[in-house]
């Protein structure tokens, strides 16, 4: 019993990033249970009182509600894409890896061709092609996302494939999904765990960024880069709208790309230079 | 060699073929996209003339090439000059951006990664990470408007946007800058920090050199090597990467000018914009990689060997 308790993990401020982003996700869910925000005119850019502790936006609404259900646009779209982007790209990559010959130069030429549009430029042109709106944000930001997860992949792959208990399988002539599912793809899950959450943050950015161009999630859905849009306009006159979205969206990334770190630490995976 | 001048035509030839295929995966009939729902009929068929959408696709495609190679991009739907002044005006303006940037953020960053290093898991590597850590996690968009807070609106030093003024400039760059000197930073550290251990170092050590000579002399020149080739594919990426900061402060570069034209719907300064910034971002990774097996005494020194031993054999 002793021995269990001590080979628990001992909370400690090491542990704030997946604290912060708990933090994060539950406010997310209470996005949901609170009722839209009414606009009322003359609360408009109040500053933070007893009433509204984060203050009014540009409309008079209270910016706490409005925040949360932010949250939850901006946590769920990198969720789903980095689900989505995930699934297709370690497939392919997988099998390219593991399989090589054809499959495996055609899909590197076409990820070398996706590398070629750098930041954002690519899901700016698909939102461009697409048309704003949450749907298209999240297949915009999946059809560039799944990238980077095909060439990790792949590489892993490549090296796990070779390896002793690989042809061991191959020999006793196990099947192809059965080599892949069980004896390659347990070895991949740290690195692309790893590259998962340095993707999420990067997606909240991306998500935001969109959004703040007014190219990505429309009213009356509230998104963290639409707030950030509005909140920048009426700095002068109400530096508490800007302060609160701003360093909520800059605690967010910094926790996710801390926990990255740990991980990365945690499971010694060499970091892309 | 050849093989990596192969790979960049393949992906010249791959944007190419994104971004004319841009126009055909517009949803509906691309000239009733451009033109809206009030155009005559008259002017539909002369627009659908002007982009020979009556061709063959693979036709349309080598035409589209041969068009970009002589330098017609076409014309803005609105303010119907030709995109390629359009485009070279405003290229310039990112251009003059990017390098300041670049400039601001490797006077900042590598001194700053060079002192983390030196003072390794002391306080001035932790104010570093601090920097750097922060820096990465906020957005041009949050980082913009805070130094327009300050500078321009607190401090009254520099212009809030536009490019009216010489030192309008500065803002848009600062704030470039310092999430490139982030990146940078921690690049200059870990580099150094490898380099450190190295036989080498221990060797200028051992014959005495004081350590700053050692560090200077030594150390330094080794672990510039991976920081230059970082600067090259952020500079690449400035290029691109500008897009919320010019859009922030009004700075009339090509990323703001892309997200005008998106708004605007209008396609061939899109298409053009996507196909500049793309091309741009890979000739400067290109160059870059050149540079870098011209520069690192490594991989000379490689070749050297190998002609050696060739002529022994």
């Amino acid at each position: 019993m002793r021995l269990q308790l001590n080979s628990l993990p001992s909370l400690s401020w090491a542990h704030w990033p997946a604290g912060l982003i708990l933090f994060w996700l539950v406010c997310a869910l209470l996005g949901y249970l609170l009722p839209q925000a009414q606009p009322d005119l003359t609360h408009i850019l109040q500053a933070p009182n007893g009433h509204a502790i984060l203050g009014y936006d540009d409309v008079g609404r209270e910016i706490l509600p409005r925040l949360l259900q932010g949250a939850r646009i901006s946590l769920s779209v990198a969720l789903l894409v980095s689900l989505l982007s995930a699934v297709v790209g370690i497939s392919l990559g997988l099998c390219a890896g593991y399989f090589g010959g054809f499959f495996d130069t055609l899909l590197m030429r076409i990820t070398d061709i996706f590398l070629a549009f750098p930041g954002i430029l690519l899901a700016l042109a698909f939102a461009a092609i697409l048309g704003p709106g949450l749907s298209n944000v999240i297949l915009a930001l999946s059809l560039t996302a799944w990238v980077s997860y095909a060439r990790l992949s792949r590489i892993q792959a490549q090296s796990v494939s070779q390896q002793q208990h690989v042809l061991a399988a191959k020999s006793l002539g196990a099947a192809h999904r059965r080599i892949l599912w069980r004896h390659v793809l347990p070895l991949l899950s740290a690195p692309l765990l790893v590259e998962a959450t340095y993707s999420m943050a990067s997606l909240v950015i991306a998500e935001a960024s969109l959004s703040f161009l007014g190219l990505g999630v429309q009213v009356p859905h509230p998104s963290w880069g639409a707030m950030l849009r509005d909140a920048v306009r009426y700095m002068l006159v109400a530096p508490h709208y800007v302060l609160v979205v701003g360093l909520s969206l800059v605690s967010l990334v910094l926790a996710v790309n801390r926990l990255g770190d740990q991980l990365r630490s945690q499971f010694d995976v060499r970091g892309k230079s | 060699m050849m093989a990596r001048f192969f790979s960049l035509l393949w992906v010249v030839f791959g944007v190419l073929l994104f971004t004319f295929l841009f126009i055909h995966l517009l949803p509906g009939d691309p000239v009733m996209v451009m033109l809206g729902e009030s155009a005559s009929s008259a002017e539909q068929s002369v627009l659908r003339l002007q982009l020979g959408l009556d061709l063959p696709i693979w036709q349309q495609f080598t035409h589209y090439l041969w068009r970009i190679l002589q330098g017609d991009w076409g014309q803005s739907l609105f303010s119907h000059t030709s995109v390629a002044q359009l485009l070279a005006m405003r290229w310039w303006a990112t251009a003059q951006l990017a390098l300041l940037a670049l400039c601001i953020g490797a006077s900042v960053g590598l001194p700053l990664g060079v002192w983390a290093a030196l003072g390794y898991q002391r306080w001035p590597d932790h104010l570093a990470s601090i920097f750097s850590l922060s820096i990465s996690a906020m957005p041009h968009f949050c980082l913009g408007p805070l130094m327009m807070l300050l500078f321009a609106l607190k401090l009254g030093w520099l212009p809030v946007s536009g490019m009216d003024y010489p030192s309008s400039i500065v803002l848009p760059a600062l704030t470039l800058g310092f999430g490139l000197a982030a990146i940078l930073t921690r690049m200059t550290r870990a580099s150094l920090l490898e380099v450190l251990h190295e036989d080498f170092v221990r060797t200028a050590r051992a014959k005495g050199l004081p350590e700053r000579q050692v560090i200077i002399r030594h150390a330094l020149r080794a672990a510039c090597l991976p920081v230059v080739t970082i600067l090259g594919l952020q500079m690449g990426s400035l290029l691109a990467g500008a897009v919320i900061t010019e859009t922030v402060f009004a700075w009339d570069g090509i990323g703001r000018l892309l997200v005008e034209s998106i708004e605007k719907r209008d396609y061939p300064v899109t298409q053009a914009c996507v196909m500049v910034i793309a091309l741009s971002y890979v000739l400067i990774n290109f160059l870059t990689e050149l540079l870098y097996q011209q520069v690192d005494p490594r991989l000379r020194r490689r070749f050297n060997r190998g002609a050696v031993s060739g002529g022994a054999a």
